[in-house]
């Protein structure tokens, strides 16, 4: 079956990753910003980062046939620096333009903090102003319940926030009614130790069908499997759900999401190789 | 809803029975091990996770979830000033 991951780091995995995750049915991805595993000191550091973003993956994806998309921000672990977050976030339209990028993400809380969340705000100001979708990460383990519901107050308190247009990543069993019931769009990330598990991310699916709610393998430096998401696939199938049903959660519904910034230009596979461009 | 309760129970048995298993020996190593300070906060919370398991209401995921979480504050934009 083919799959679109909507969110997966892939400047953390090797080419090796790419060529398996195409073998195993993956067409497009996207590729929020994030954490790299230390602090960065500078500005220039981000514009770096965001130059891998918009060229270096693209190119490495395109190897394979994968379609790679992206998002930009300052993370919310960085975040805590509010005088570099500001330095960022003027500089990110520089890269607006580009045509991989979907929107302003991954922006969030890490810890719940008032910085954390001013410069949330700062972003959702950014996404606003320049019309981008929005990705959020929410925070994990015991923040992840606090911090969600102070994402969402955020969102829902400003009127400008379209939430058609905000995927709200990493809910869990006890975030995820809250997301969606807001009209957001929601999504289940897949890994091993902390967020959540293919046979979890099954029940859920099966508990609010597949409504604006999609999966993703996170796919990181930390412990992470990139190929969780054909897990996921597997778990439906066992279960005896129809490729029709499973198809929307992996394939249907982040196309139809990331199908509402003009940068997807997203070629169908059935129509790849063939001349055509396809209207998604 | 594809499968009926029999096909979970019979698809996921010797899973689940692992984890719970997993579970046992937990508290086991942890009985066997040297006495020490541990934080009564972190069993407290294992234990009472394990009381949800075998209580007689639904949705024992999101409940063990909340169990593990810190208490939303509907004031904090006020705390924060923001």
């Amino acid at each position: 079956m083919y799959y679109v991951d909507p969110h997966i780091h892939m400047v953390s995995r090797t080419t090796d990753d790419y060529e398996t995750l195409a073998k195993m049915g993956c067409v497009a991805m996207s590729e929020p910003a994030f954490w790299a595993g230390y602090d960065r000191g500078s500005v220039d550091g981000f514009r770096d980062y965001f130059r891998q973003l918009t060229d270096t993956e693209p190119k490495r994806a395109a190897q394979y046939g994968i379609q790679h998309f992206t998002w930009l921000c300052i993370n919310a672990k960085e975040a805590e620096n509010v005088t570099l977050s500001r330095e960022v976030i003027a500089m990110i339209p520089e890269f607006l333009d580009c045509p991989n990028v979907l929107g302003i993400g991954e922006i969030g809380l890490n810890k719940n903090t008032k910085n954390e969340a001013t410069v949330f705000l700062e972003h959702m100001e950014l996404a606003i102003e320049h019309d981008q979708q929005i990705l959020i990460h929410t925070p994990h383990l015991e923040d992840k319940y606090q911090g969600t519901r102070m994402i969402l107050d955020m969102l829902c308190a400003d009127s400008r926030v379209d939430p058609s247009r905000v995927l709200v990543d990493h809910v869990e069993e006890h975030t995820i009614e809250l997301v969606l019931e807001r009209g957001f769009w929601a999504g289940m990330t897949l890994y091993p130790i902390s967020k959540c598990t293919p046979q979890r991310a099954a029940d859920m699916i099966e508990k609010y069908r597949s409504e604006r709610l999609m999966a993703n393998s996170a796919g990181d430096w930390g412990p992470s499997k990139p190929t969780a998401i054909p897990d996921l696939i597997m778990e439906l199938r066992r279960r005896g759900h129809s490729e029709e049903f499973i198809r929307k959660s992996v394939y249907d519904n982040p196309v139809a999401f990331f199908s509402q910034s003009t940068k997807f230009d997203f070629v169908r596979p059935e129509h790849r190789n063939l001349g055509e461009q396809s209207s998604n | 809803m594809p499968r009926t309760a029999r096909e979970v129970l019979d698809q996921e048995f010797l899973q689940i029975r692992a984890k719970i298993l997993e579970i046992g020996a937990f508290y086991d190593r942890l009985g066997e091990a040297e006495a020490s300070n541990i934080s009564q906060e972190h069993l407290e919370l294992l234990n009472r996770g394990c009381e949800i398991l075998n209580d007689d209401q639904g949705d024992k995921a999101a409940r063990i979830q909340l169990l593990f979480s810190r208490d939303y504050d509907a004031d904090w934009r006020d705390k924060f000033a923001l």
